[in-house]
């Protein structure tokens, strides 16, 4: 019993970076764009969200950096290099009409050269690791809650033991769902990816909503790349840390049969099923096996859902296909 | 008093296609005006040009004696024209209130509203509709009328209906009629495409008629009569007769026994269904849509699970081939031709990105040997549909996908046709299609009859059943309700069997 809730509550961690990458991803497919670069998308918003406080840091001096400003411009910073890469994305898509999954796999290469790159320079620069003080990391993995909730057996150490992003997570995925069920332009946003055609017989401005959509959903996933390094990882650039996580948020938004809500849970499942070689030893059972069950589930669900055909849990019926008008 | 709309010498082209030439139309207020043409004559690409889908290459659009420019669906929204497209513009996972204000930039996102002022307009015009309902729960009529409220609900006053009936049963078409001659009442003005001449003769004011793209010119309907609309719309007088020669010595080649099929759920789609298809006749098939008629086709072709009953292909030396059990292909080499017209034309059957000739080959293709395809024959039969049939487009090599839809449909036709099978089987050849084209088409299957094929044709229009078949099997529920001799019958006695087992004489199946 405790190993499992030790296991969920590690997996809240690693769930985190899992639910950014899912909600940016779930917001660019409701548009109709599937993105399938949200791998390069992270790596890129794993290496800008820990350069920038660390250029910060550089230069206000070590000990003398202020948590909030350093988190801060970790988050914008990953979203912008995000929503640049969405705008990208957009453009190659929505403007040039090139095909969305090709374009989304060069997405992803290029993302992951982007950010090794980065990488790289960066530390060259500083001669040595790339990362943070002490301090700042602390201000960055921050169990932040007070410590009776904590001690509430079993649900303290999965719910109330875990850093900021995991709840600024959960209010975003809350937010999404709101946005996406009760406000008009959430309603424009689904017809857009539903049925171009009709949202734009309704005068709904196609190509905005497009490219508003997967860049702030490129930006969220970005988040999801800062998240982990500066968790997960622990401040530190590691060029193969990253590797893998945003093809599980593409799984994931599956998953979730494109639902915000329920990304909350479901990447807290596969942040378990991911680190459960490590806290799960079962004899002579392969890891190879272990590290591919979120890919199992994920197919198994796609199966079940698409067997059972309920209309409301399909994907964004246009998802993929780009839009022209004067086509016929 | 300025005109509703009026349309100046529009013209519209797609590449080298010429959809709209020279087009002019007035439309006033309170008057409902019908747009006539045959297919691929320009109404919709026109329609589209008012509801902003499309922009005109020349000419001018006015509102009220001023000229506007409508540059996207919004434009022409505020200048309250509302257009119902033939392909209903709706989410399927939305309900109908969140349909109807999908676009609307004032409107609060206050769903409860939105559905009280929806049953206003219902009850204001007469429709009826659950406002929250999902899309895809309902049906094609329902789905259309939530296309009109749409319209009404962001106040629209010029109303533009792209073929309404196509899809409608006749209780359904006389429920729109009224609820269309109630706008018209109320003053909006509402501009109608249709093919159906008995449509246009009962509801419009006005008739405008379009041909090949160009203006023919507008008539009020008080002073015209089917015959007169027909003669502006194909330009000559189309012969009303349709050649129906005589095969000596008909032969058995189709023997059907005791056909039965059952569904999933159980229900006999076809209920012990006997009959004989001759050499050199061509079989109708009449029915109520849903009668069967898919079934037997399909389970002659073997893509259908029969449950009970025999099918048996005469060869020309006397002896029979059970067609039951045996794979479509085994079926299709033995010689049974399906020239099947789905409503969705693209969807079965053709490739849209190619041209004519590589549609032909998909036919062929088997009947080649080595590893390379020869294009040259395919080639010549593309040539001979094109000329024949008088397909439009500017070579066989266009994308068939950029064809309108009647052309589409010609090539696919012709195609079946000209792989000249023993049994070919029919249905719906002709839906969609003008008058001179269907012509081409009963005289491609008279010819086929004529060289000892076995033609089969489910139809739907009894006028033409009446004329091209040499008998007609009528179905009913599932049941064989009478086979009669097409010359020595009337329109009624066949519709009183469509809806009664056995019509007037008793089954004599």
């Amino acid at each position: 019993m405790n190993a499992l809730v030790l296991l969920f509550a590690a997996a809240g961690a690693y769930g985190t970076a899992l639910m950014f990458g899912t909600l940016g991803e779930i917001l660019t497919e409701k548009s109709g764009n599937m993105n399938l670069g949200v791998e390069g998308i992270m790596y890129m918003g794993g290496i800008f969200g820990l350069l920038a406080p660390n250029i910060y840091e550089t230069a206000v001096g070590a000990g003398n950096a202020n948590h909030f400003v350093a988190i801060l411009l970790a988050m914008l910073s990953a979203f912008a290099i995000g929503g640049l890469a969405g705008a990208l994305f957009s453009f190659i898509t929505v403007t040039m009409r090139a095909n969305q999954n090709v374009t989304g796999l060069a997405m992803t290469t290029f993302g992951t050269g982007v950010a090794k790159f980065a990488g790289e320079l960066r530390r060259l620069k500083v001669g040595g690791y790339v990362t943070l003080s002490n301090d700042l990391k602390f201000a960055f993995d921050n169990h932040f809650m007070p410590q009776f909730l904590k001690d509430i057996p079993v649900i303290g150490k999965i719910f109330f033991d875990q850093n900021e992003f995991f709840y600024m997570g959960i209010i975003l995925a809350i937010l999404m769902h709101l946005f996406l069920t009760k406000t008009k332009t959430g309603l424009y946003l689904r017809a857009v990816g539903e049925s171009p055609v009709t949202a734009d017989a309704a005068g709904i401005n196609i190509t905005r909503y497009k490219y508003v959509a997967t860049i702030i959903g490129g930006g969220i996933s970005a988040l999801g790349g800062m998240v982990y390094t500066m968790t997960t990882a622990g401040c530190v650039w590691i060029e193969a840390s990253i590797s893998g996580t945003g093809w599980l948020a593409v799984a994931l938004v599956i998953f979730c049969t494109w639902r915000p809500l329920n990304s909350i849970w479901s990447s807290i499942l596969f942040g378990g099923l991911m680190i459960m070689y490590l806290r799960i030893i079962v004899p002579f059972f392969p890891m190879e096996l272990y590290k591919i069950l979120p890919y199992v589930v994920t197919i198994v669900v796609l199966v079940i859902t698409s067997m059972r055909n309920i209309k409301d849990k399909q994907p964004p019926a246009s998802l993929g296909l780009n839009y022209f008008r004067e086509d016929r | 008093m300025h005109n509703a709309i009026e349309l100046k010498n529009i013209v519209k082209r797609f590449g080298k296609v010429v959809a709209n030439d020279g087009i002019n139309l007035e439309i006033n207020y309170g008057e409902i005006l019908c747009l006539l043409g045959e297919n691929g004559s320009g109404k919709t690409t026109l329609m589209n040009m008012l509801s902003g889908i499309y922009q005109p290459d020349e000419g001018e659009i006015l509102k009220k004696g001023e000229q506007i420019s409508i540059r996207s669906p919004r434009d022409a929204y505020s200048y309250g024209i509302g257009m119902i497209h033939q392909h209903y513009h709706l989410v399927d996972v939305f309900t109908a209130a969140q349909n109807i204000i999908l676009g609307l930039e004032k409107e609060k996102m206050d769903i409860a509203a939105v559905n009280d002022k929806v049953l206003e307009i219902c009850n204001k015009y007469g429709f009826d509709i659950d406002p929250k309902k999902k899309v895809y729960d309902m049906s094609v009529s329902q789905k259309q009328t939530i296309e009109i409220v749409k319209q009404l609900y962001r106040g629209a006053e010029i109303l533009i209906l792209d073929e309404p009936t196509a899809v409608l049963t006749p209780q359904e078409t006389d429920k729109l009629f009224k609820v269309l001659r109630n706008m018209k009442k109320d003053g909006k003005a509402i501009i109608l495409i249709t093919h159906k001449l008995a449509e246009v003769m009962d509801v419009s004011d006005k008739v405008a008629i379009l041909r090949k793209g160009k203006y023919v010119g507008t008539v009020n309907t008080n002073e015209t009569n089917p015959q007169g609309l027909t003669d502006m719309m194909v330009g000559h007088a189309v012969s009303l007769n349709i050649d129906r020669p005589v095969y000596e010595n008909p032969t058995d080649k189709l023997v059907v026994k005791d056909l039965t099929v059952i569904d999933s759920d159980g229900i006999a789609r076809l209920d012990h269904v006997t009959f004989t298809a001759k050499t050199g006749e061509i079989l109708g098939v009449a029915g109520i849509a849903g009668s069967g008629q898919k079934e037997l086709l399909e389970s002659i072709t073997g893509l259908q699970h029969v449950s009970e009953g025999t099918i048996q292909f005469i060869n020309p030396d006397g002896k029979g081939i059970e067609l039951v059990g045996k794979t479509p292909i085994q079926i299709s080499k033995i010689g049974v031709g399906m020239g099947f017209v789905p409503e969705d034309r693209l969807g079965m059957g053709l490739v849209g990105s190619m041209g004519m000739t590589y549609n032909m080959m998909l036919r062929s293709w088997k009947n080649g040997k080595g590893i390379f395809f020869k294009k040259k024959e395919p080639e010549e039969q593309a040539n001979k549909v094109w000329k024949n049939l008088e397909v439009v487009t500017p070579s066989i090599d266009f994308p068939v996908r950029k064809m309108s839809g009647g052309n589409i449909q010609k090539v696919l036709v012709g195609r079946e046709i000209a792989s000249r099978p023993p049994v070919l089987l029919t249905a719906y050849a002709v839906r969609g299609l003008d008058i001179n084209t269907s012509y081409a088409i009963y005289n491609l299957l008279t010819r086929e009859k004529m060289n000892g094929s076995a033609v089969m044709y489910v139809g739907e229009e009894l006028d033409v059943l009446l004329e091209l078949c040499d008998r007609i099997l009528v179905l009913c529920g599932g049941k064989v309700s009478g086979i009669v001799d097409a010359r020595n019958t009337t329109k009624e006695e066949i519709g009183f069997m469509m809806t009664t087992v056995g019509g007037l004489k008793g089954g004599n199946s």
